[in-house]
């Protein structure tokens, strides 16, 4: 295992943000999500590079598990956040999350 | 450098422009194939990090499934990205402040600590792919995350449904 553990965390760093840029100024609802996924790509960088690195000696899988755990989570995220975007964009024709303010004071 | 970090560095290129190419991108459907390349260049990280079992979820998951809801969403929500239209809100400068001084700190953190962090010696399991399977359904360890997931999966699939269901 030649790669050193802190390239794998600097890169997932960049990703992760890449994806916060993406999530905090995209005015696209659609844009915002994919940041989001971004930056959920990069946390399970992050966990499987510890894994490899440090559980990898004791012989477990907790850090696989927990990827596996992000990737469901990251799915069910991309099916409600896509499903409420499309029933937002039914009723108010829009997908730009700044004009959907109704519940702003 | 050697074989392996030349792999890494390739494959982190593709990571990271696919990943400014999501957020640079004003069409949005281009964002989304960006988006596409980025995953790839994980699911390759993965292999190199011999997680082969979470590279190929990554390139079902992300690549075939999450992708494909994405652009579906896209055309489905036409008009949207009009060419006159802004794609970035009034605090995208802010925004870009903020994600930049974040990264600056990691990367200011991983360099402080950089000479500590453990290299991995030891070699991975053979079978590590059956054994991930037989500690998924293992009471012992994971068995009630696994039972969770599913129940999470399931909601939201119910969810998604009735969210997106035209009445």
């Amino acid at each position: 295992m030649q790669v050193p553990l802190s390239w794998y965390l600097v890169v997932a760093a960049a990703l992760f943000c890449t994806g916060l840029y993406g999530a905090l100024s995209r005015r696209n609802a659609i844009a915002i999500l994919m940041g989001v996924e971004l930056m959920l790509n990069s946390v399970n960088i992050n966990l499987l590079a510890f894994w490899r690195h440090i559980e990898v000696a004791g012989g477990t899988l907790a850090g696989q598990v927990f990827a596996i755990i992000v990737i469901t989570v990251a799915a069910a995220e991309a099916a409600v956040g896509l499903a409420l975007i499309i029933a937002v964009y039914r009723n108010r024709r829009t997908v730009i999350v700044e004009d959907v303010d109704s519940m702003k004071l | 450098m050697n074989m392996s970090q030349v792999v890494f560095v390739i494959l982190s290129a593709i990571a990271l422009i696919g990943a400014v190419g999501v957020v640079a991108n004003r069409n949005l459907f281009r964002s989304a194939l960006f988006l596409v390349l980025s995953f790839v260049g994980v699911a390759g990280m993965y292999i190199l990090l011999e997680a082969e079992f979470l590279a190929m979820v990554q390139l079902l998951v992300y690549v075939g499934a999450i992708s494909i809801l994405i652009i579906f969403a896209i055309m489905l929500s036409r008009r949207m990205m009009a060419a006159d239209e802004r794609a970035l809100n009034e605090q995208w400068l802010i925004g870009l402040l903020v994600a930049a001084g974040l990264f600056i700190i990691l990367v200011f953190v991983l360099l402080q600590v950089g000479g500590s962090w453990p290299v991995a010696e030891a070699e991975v399991m053979e079978d590590s792919i059956s054994q991930l399977g037989q500690a998924l359904v293992n009471p012992d360890y994971y068995l009630l995350v696994f039972e969770v997931a599913s129940v999470l999966l399931l909601v939201a699939l119910v969810g998604a449904v009735i969210v997106a269901r035209e009445r």
